[in-house]
């Protein structure tokens, strides 16, 4: 009943300015798949173009083999999930879900099943004849949900559906989308902004920034390997360092600007003496060591779990154009909090830090893809 | 400080008295003595049924009734028939001059009705423009202008705009991710119109609708000049009314009465529905205007200017009209200023009249509306609440009906004001004050209380900061309202043609004498001299608004 999706080469223009230059994407069936990015890259148009709210300058939209581009929204069998929801107010909630099964002409009987159904498994069951108005976020969201999934589209669109809510709200809404989406096992395309939603709801994610895609993988792949800086510096801290490649009898090395050096085992062929890159430092991925980079603590937070201290290094070693320098410890390891002003020496992990090109382009650790 | 606080509670509750008197005595007073009368013998002025059992024992007045019933029903229907698919159209598609279109709609709703009535008596009437020249190119002969065609026409040309401009509101305010939704569920074009589209801006059809309704049945100018034959209920109440004179105004009174009951009736149950039916929508993204191309788009263009053009054709006829050459009360070929001259020459009363009461009573529907938003908003109470309602009442009362209730109630010693200035400017009061009072409120409720609070932490005392914080606050709200009262009472017609004398002539009133007594030169030459005020304040509504729209 779900099918895939394959987006080649897309274009979207408005008027003379193009939004999205050339796409391609292959979503697979009963996959959950996000597009995550800031605001104005391009990821709700992609999503719009896959609805058919808007055109498509170029390329091909397909689901499963069928080219959809000149099929309008309305026979395309989607079903899709707004940022505000978009109920009818002047239905109820049971009324709503109805909707679309009473334009597929389906009997009486069956849409009353399906509707029973679907309303138990968004657990609505006991709103289903209030008036959306009487009803808070949360329940609004699982309408809307409920509405799109009764008619078993082909795909599953959801624009920024977790946005008009609150945090709690927004967490445990985001487990229950999860939940649904699996057990309806529905070929779903998620947009968000927000990056930790996207690596705890998705399968696979894809980076988007200005019209083209950064990056195509899993959340943790995402994460731990980034494929350019970009995608490094957008889902979660990172901090860039100043580096020049270097070898010696041990093998290769990365040399910060104050001298110190990290051995890698996984840097690629590309990577050449001399060659000056961008190292990649999560907070997390540095320890308290003898040798070490120097820092001063500068400001710190606490936040239960563990404390993220902003530091102060010699001025030319780091990127300038970064908001901190960060550094969390883990209090479960640790019972020694540093004071501001004070000194500490860290060690950065050699098999979790990133090494980019000079530009910030492209990761030169090995078989990281930007589309696996 | 404790004296300035106890004057300060005092300034608003002397406010809300002295507002409570007002509305006392010339709206409740006047509307009491009406139904008083109404249920008066004429001779012996003991209570009586009988005024009421003529009315509905006699077929003449019946059908009169009927007639009104007629007018109405049919005028709402075809201004719904005509206004929101209009409405619709423009929004959804995009359409050349869009905004010109809008302006020459609000200028064509905003004029008053009877010069519609006379612009087609000169243009289908006997010896019209039209009617001549079907008569002499193809010797046909044109269907009668007057009677129940003509009104209808007239009317319905007249309040379409009402419709037109409150559907367009409503689709405003509907979310395009609403009927994004219904198409991604496999909703059709037409279904997602008449499953989704018309729900939602029904209750303001309805609304429209109430507005379009009270104001065909209180039309006073369009029936009696284009109606002939046809008498409707306020024509019925002017003549009886008129013919009456001395005292024994008893019966138009009683008709007054049963008017007054039908639109009150009317408005509760519109009322009651809309509450019951309403919903509140915020739309964040409004509805993607789309092109159409082809033949689709020539007849949506042709269809959407033709109308425009009807609507607007009145006040085109009007200003032509008043260059031209008259000799007596007909035209002839040629053109001249002779109207203008003759106007300025005799009727240069009226004139002054309507700007001098129209000012006057702008001012004072400037500070009362300010007045009562601010106690009905911010100093709730059971006195403020009673000063609510009673802001409904001219909703409910028809013109002529307005006119007679004061003439009755102030024909006599202490309070003698018929045939004054005063009296006019009264009935203009009270008839205009809810549009500057509706636009006031609406703009209070969005100034947070906190301002005047910070103003008052900082040491103002409540008094003073009204006037330096809050009412300079409201001023965009309170003027754009005030510039829709102003041109709705240069416009009024069906109260001062009750309430006038030959020194207290309103331009209105004016055209309207000098229409029955077939000069119509000079009344178009007043006419136009009142479309042309009427379109400077539209102007001076609009830069002062900012927006190209009128909300009534």
């Amino acid at each position: 009943m779900s099918n895939s999706i394959n987006i080649e080469n897309v274009v979207k223009k408005y008027g003379e300015v193009t939004i999205i230059p050339n796409l391609s994407v292959n979503i697979e069936n009963g996959e959950f798949f996000t597009l995550l990015g800031p605001s104005g890259c391009g990821k709700t148009t992609l999503l719009r173009m896959i609805a058919g709210f808007n055109s498509i300058e170029g390329g091909q939209i397909k689901f499963d083999n069928n080219v959809i581009n000149n099929i309008s929204a309305h026979k395309r069998n989607i079903g899709m999930v707004f940022q505000n929801y978009a109920i009818f107010p002047h239905l109820s909630v049971r009324q709503n879900v109805e909707y679309g099964l009473k334009i597929r002409k389906i009997s009486k009987i069956e849409i009353k099943e399906k509707v029973d159904d679907i309303l138990e498994v968004v657990k609505i069951r006991d709103y289903q004849d209030r008036l959306p108005e009487k009803l808070s976020g949360g329940q609004q969201q699982r309408v809307a949900l409920a509405r799109a999934i009764v008619i078993h589209p082909s795909v599953l669109l959801m624009d920024e559906p977790l946005s008009n809510l609150d945090a709690k709200l927004r967490i445990e809404m985001r487990s229950a989308i999860r939940d649904i989406q699996k057990q309806v096992g529905i070929t779903t395309v998620y947009v968000t902004h927000d990056q930790e939603e996207a690596l705890a709801i998705s399968d696979r994610i894809a980076v988007m920034n200005e019209g083209t895609i950064q990056q195509i993988g899993a959340p943790e792949e995402i994460y731990s390997r980034p494929y350019n800086i970009f995608v490094s510096t957008f889902i979660g801290h990172s901090n860039l360092f100043y580096g020049t490649v270097g070898k010696d009898s041990n093998g290769k090395y990365i040399a910060f600007k104050d001298g110190y050096k990290t051995y890698m085992k996984n840097l690629t062929e590309d990577c050449i003496e001399d060659m000056k890159v961008i190292v990649s430092i999560r907070p997390e991925e540095f320890s308290l060591n003898e040798e070490g980079l120097k820092a001063t603590i500068k400001n710190r937070t606490f936040l239960g779990k563990y404390i993220n201290y902003v530091l102060e290094l010699s001025e030319a070693m780091t990127i300038k154009a970064q908001a901190s320098i960060e550094y969390s410890q883990d209090l479960g390891q640790t019972n020694h909090i540093y004071k501001i002003g004070e000194s500490l020496t860290l060690k950065p992990n050699a098999l979790k830090i990133n090494i980019f090109t000079e530009g910030g382009e492209k990761s030169l650790i090995k078989d990281v893809n930007k589309d696996e | 400080m404790n004296r300035k606080k106890h004057f300060e509670f005092d300034f608003w509750k002397i406010v809300t008295i002295v507002i409570v008197i007002i509305f006392a005595l010339f709206l409740a007073y006047p509307l009491f003595k009406l139904f008083a009368s109404g249920f008066r013998n004429p001779d012996t002025q003991a209570f009586t049924m009988e005024n009421f059992a003529k009315f509905f024992s006699k077929k003449y007045y019946l059908r009169t009734l009927g007639h009104s019933f007629m007018v109405t029903t049919c005028t709402t229907f075809l201004a719904v028939a005509i206004g929101a698919p209009l409405a619709y159209l423009t929004t959804v598609y995009k359409v050349k001059f869009k905004g010109f279109v809008d302006v020459l709609v609000i200028i064509s709703m905003l004029s008053p009705p009877f010069i519609g009535a006379y612009s087609w008596i000169i243009l289908g009437g006997r010896s019209g423009i039209i009617t001549k020249f079907f008569k002499g190119v193809f010797n046909i002969e044109t269907p009668s202008i007057y009677g129940f065609g003509g009104i209808l026409l007239v009317l319905t040309l007249k309040l379409y705009p009402f419709i037109y401009l409150y559907t367009k509101g409503a689709l405003k305010k509907i979310d395009a991710s609403l009927s994004e939704a219904a198409e991604s569920l496999g909703c059709n074009a037409f279904r997602k119109v008449t499953t989704v589209i018309l729900p939602l801006i029904a209750p303001t059809i309805l609304a429209g609708s109430l507005l379009v309704f009270m104001n065909a049945l209180a039309d006073f100018g369009t029936p009696m000049l284009i109606g002939e034959g046809y008498t409707v209920m306020p024509v019925l109440i002017y003549s009886e009314f008129i013919s009456e004179m001395g005292g024994k105004a008893n019966f138009a009174a009683a008709l007054a009465v049963i008017l007054v009951i039908i639109t009150g009736v009317m408005f509760l149950g519109q009322k009651y529905v809309v509450n019951k039916k309403s919903f509140t929508m915020s739309s964040l993204r409004p509805i993607q205007v789309k092109k159409l191309y082809g033949m689709k788009n020539v007849l949506l263009h042709l269809s959407i200017y033709f109308i425009v053009f009807l609507s607007i054709l009145p006040q085109i006829t009007v200003v032509y009209t008043s260059f031209k050459a008259t000799k007596g009360s007909i035209f002839i070929e040629g053109f001249s200023l002779e109207s203008y001259k003759s106007v300025f020459e005799n009727l240069r009363n009226p004139i002054i009249n309507t700007y001098k009461f129209g000012l006057i009573s702008i001012i004072i529907i400037i500070f009362m509306a300010m007045f009562i938003a601010y106690i009905t908003t911010r100093r709730k109470s059971w006195l403020t609440n009673i000063i609510d309602s009673m802001t409904m009442f001219p909703y409910i009362i028809p013109g002529s009906v307005l006119g007679i209730t004061l003439l009755l109630a102030f024909n006599d010693q202490p309070m003698l004001l018929s045939g004054t200035a005063m009296i006019i400017i009264i009935a203009f009061v009270v008839r205009r004050l809810p549009y500057t009072l509706r636009s006031s409120a609406a703009i209070l409720y969005q100034i947070s209380p906190s301002m005047e609070e910070a103003a008052i932490s900082l040491g103002d005392s409540p008094v003073k900061t009204f006037f330096k914080v809050t009412a300079i606050m409201m001023m965009p709200g309170v003027l754009s309202g005030a510039i829709l009262s102003w041109i709705t009472i240069i416009n009024e017609l069906s109260a001062s043609v009750i309430l006038y004398t030959g020194k207290t002539r309103t331009m209105s009133v004016a055209i309207y004498t000098e229409v029955i007594r077939a000069s119509y030169g000079t009344a178009a030459a007043l006419a136009s001299i009142l479309t042309l005020t009427t379109i400077i304040s539209l102007l001076i509504f609009f830069k002062l608004s900012g927006k190209k729209e009128v909300s009534l």
